[in-house]
């Protein structure tokens, strides 16, 4: 990840860095998290099974022995509680980084999120900011049905006051939570629950990361893929599908969903002529509705071919593995789209069509 | 609930000697104190009740005995159950090990106008609501929605959600007592709802607020709080400070603790309350206290946060066991009976597994049936879309 940049050159892969030990997405967000509580005495951690038992997924395994009780905190069994709390307590000057289970039991917080920490600066004339870090597990694919899968960060990029993030790499896993801590306004990060095991390797130093920009993840001239969190892994393997076919994907890693980086999106755009949207969560007034409306609104002459989207089944999330996998988006559903879009007839066998002349 | 259990294959060794050392002191295990409810002590002695012996005395010996086969075939199909996860044959188990006295004794005092709303591990009221074991494990296997009929066994589905399900019960309530079925006295006309959730849950707003609706409503409802001591790795200190039953005073109504292990109490306890509910006097809170001997799901591993020493105090408390002792000791049951039930437990665990495992997986079209009662325009579409895509494949698979 880089700083903000020029929205239009896509970002070639930097030179190999030297690289840290294996680590996990999870490792990456317990370091994030580490680093934080070490950097600044008023970050604290909250939430259910945090202290202990290390979090339900397992992140803040091993921080209540480093940090202590006072900085990782067992809840009472109430979102609503730790929520609100967590808004007083970055009135009064603290940092709190508040843990909800899965973004479904987030609803039971809804209130505090939407009608109070987005809009307390607001009411108050300015005068009550709320640097509060809300991290939630989303997304389906685990087996954990419709109570626990559902992928609704796109209502939270809604909301105004809010800033809202999602970190798809080790980088990011690695390093959006510190400059999240330094927003003074309230910062949702949405953890997809199957990235928590997902490896790899650190550079070293670590780079510094923006929470600001969507970042291009693969360049490519014939098609743009516009995904994020759990998304971007599938989009990439269709990416290569779509290699195999001769379509060049550029494959653009939102990021931070709110708010959106339009220019990283329209300058994609401006390259391929052609955009797919993936987004796990229903297409009926989705973020991936959003994002084709503005490339409808602002890149509209650059477009050669509707837009795409390829989102979950309308659905509530399945609970069996093979209803639950046919209901999101897959790597192959993603290349069908991107097939259309290119040839507009999805069968992947004419190679004749060239670059976009819109 | 949670999947930590797949993390945990990533600590590290260091993280793990942290983790026992913090693990080491052993903890004071409560006993439930002196209010609390008992008829039968952990060693199978009848405790006298001027207020709850009437609840009791006319059970037959038939009927102690069925209590005990209550038990002990849940426990059974629970423990089926478990292994059946544990061989990849089921998604998730939550199981109700320990917690079978508390479930058959408040399932048993149900009538069967009575309506119960469960949480994910009410195994045994599911049981004494004529539920059959296999539409549960359906249920974790993904291949029903729990596939019983709410409307004719009296019993709610799962709810996973935590506390919900108590508004839900209370609203329900109010929906017998607008139809008139609460203070009759005509027996086999009034009805109760029961509300089951867990000492966790008492944190959650929902929850107390479904006891301020039920209150202020004098719903026919009774909360029947399973305290196993654990919300998943959380003790009870994480969730109150004064013993849970006593909050219901502060509600305006009456809060019971009662020994959850003791399925005779928790039988005459639980009528009391229903009784109550039923002639038109309102809520009451049940506390059972009990003790979750297993993990909290299929997903945890309890031994990182809390230490055996408890579950060894808890062992001598065994729900079946002290029944038994009660059985033998009164000369109400033979081996004759035990050995016979040994038979039909594994029986039925034998069925329950074949049941499961010949259970036919749904067909991918059926994730968009009941999005909607009536069809929807948008449903079939993608239902149409799905249809056809698959198609697709089985086209090109045969060329
Ligand atoms: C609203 C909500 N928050 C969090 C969870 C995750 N969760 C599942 S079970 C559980 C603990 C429940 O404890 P308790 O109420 O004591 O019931 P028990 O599991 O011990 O029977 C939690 C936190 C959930 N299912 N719903
Ligand atoms: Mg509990």
């Amino acid at each position: 990840m880089t700083p903000a940049r020029a929205p239009s050159a896509p970002r070639r892969e930097a030179a190999p860095a030297p690289e840290t030990a294996v680590t996990t997405y999870r490792e990456a967000l317990r370091e994030a998290h580490r680093e934080a509580l070490q950097r600044d005495p008023r970050v604290f951690l909250m939430g259910e099974d945090v202290g202990r038992y290390g979090g339900s997924f397992a992140v803040s395994l091993g921080l209540v022995e480093e940090f202590g009780e006072e900085r990782i905190r067992d809840t009472p069994l109430s979102e609503s509680a730790f929520t609100g709390a967590g808004i007083g307590a970055a009135i009064r000057g603290m940092r709190p980084i508040v843990e909800i289970m899965t973004v479904n039991f987030s609803l039971l917080a809804l209130d505090q999120i939407l009608n109070n920490a987005a809009t307390l600066l607001h009411m108050s004339g300015g005068q009550l900011a709320v640097p509060l870090v809300i991290r939630m597990t989303t997304g389906g694919g685990r087996q954990l049905a419709a109570q626990h899968s559902h992928s609704l960060e796109g209502w939270y990029a809604h909301i105004p006051g809010l800033r809202v993030l999602a970190p798809a790499t080790l980088e990011d896993a690695r390093g959006m939570l510190w400059p999240a801590l330094q927003d003074p306004d309230p910062v949702l990060i949405f953890e997809h629950g199957s990235l928590y095991g997902l490896k790899g390797s650190l550079p070293d130093p670590l780079p510094e990361v923006d929470i600001a920009t969507a970042a291009v993840r693969r360049p490519g001239s014939d098609v743009t893929l516009v995904a994020y969190g759990g998304g971007l892994g599938k989009t990439l393997e269709a990416a290569e599908l779509l290699a195999a076919d001769g379509i060049e994907a550029e494959v653009i890693d939102l990021r931070v969903l709110r708010p959106l980086d339009d220019a990283t999106l329209l300058g994609s755009l401006a390259r391929t002529h052609r955009a797919v949207v993936v987004d796990e969560a229903w297409r009926s007034g989705s973020l991936a509705g959003e994002i084709s409306a503005r490339l409808a609104e602002k890149g509209f002459w650059d477009l050669d071919a509707p837009v795409e989207r390829v989102c979950g089944a309308e659905v509530p999330l399945p609970y069996a593995a093979h209803l639950e996998q046919a209901a999101l988006p897959q790597p192959e559903t993603i290349a069908a789209a991107a097939r259309r879009a290119v040839r507009g007839d999805g069968t992947g066998e004419d190679q004749g069509d060239g670059s976009g002349d819109g | 609930m949670s999947d930590n259990a797949v993390a945990s294959a990533s600590t590290s060794a260091s993280e793990h000697d942290a983790l026992a050392e913090l693990t080491a002191p052993v903890p004071e295990v409560g006993d439930g104190g002196p209010e609390m409810v008992q008829l039968l002590t952990p060693e199978g002695q009848r405790v006298e009740s001027t207020e709850y012996d009437h609840y009791v005395q006319d059970l037959t010996d038939d009927d102690l005995r069925g209590f005990y086969r209550d038990l002990v075939l849940i426990r059974r199909v629970d423990a089926e159950a478990t292994a059946l996860q544990r061989q990849g044959e089921l998604g998730i188990w939550a199981s109700l090990l320990g917690q079978e006295a508390a479930q058959v004794g408040s399932g048993r005092a149900l009538r069967p106008q009575d309506y119960a709303f469960p949480t994910y591990r009410e195994h045994g009221v599911a049981w004494c609501r004529g539920v059959n074991p296999l539409n549960l494990l359906g249920l974790f296997r993904g291949v029903n929605h729990g596939g019983w009929d709410p409307n004719e066994k009296n019993f709610h589905l799962y709810t996973i959600v935590i506390g919900a399900q108590t508004l839900h019960a209370t609203g329900y309530a109010m929906g017998i007592q607008r139809d008139g079925d609460v203070g009759t006295g005509d027996k086999d006309r009034d009805a109760a709802v029961i509300a089951y959730f867990g000492d966790g849950a008492s944190a959650q707003g929902d929850v107390n607020e479904a006891f301020v609706y039920a209150a202020v409503n004098n719903a026919p409802v009774v909360f029947f709080c399973q305290n196993n001591q654990w919300a998943i790795s959380e003790p009870n200190e994480r969730q109150t400070r004064i013993p849970l039953y006593q909050r219901a005073r502060g509600f305006g109504f009456p809060g019971v603790r009662v020994d959850g292990n003791d399925v005779l109490a928790v039988y005459a306890v639980t009528q009391q309350a229903l009784n109550a509910a039923r002639s038109g006097n309102g809520p009451t809170f049940i506390e059972a206290y009990t003790y979750r001997m297993g993990a909290h799901t299929t997903s945890d591993d309890p031994t990182k946060y809390r230490v055996s020493a408890e579950v060894e105090v808890w062992k001598h408390r065994d729900p079946i066991e002290r029944l038994k002792s009660y059985l033998v000791h009164q000369k109400k049951a033979d081996q004759d009976f035990f050995d016979a039930l040994d038979k039909e437990a594994d029986e039925l665990a034998a069925t329950v597994r074949e049941g499961c495992l010949s259970m036919p997986d749904p067909t991918g079209e059926s994730m968009f049936d009941h999005v909607y009662v009536e069809p929807h325009p948008l449903v079939e579409q993608e239902r149409r879309e799905f249809v056809d895509y698959h198609a697709g494949f089985a086209t090109e698979g045969e060329h």
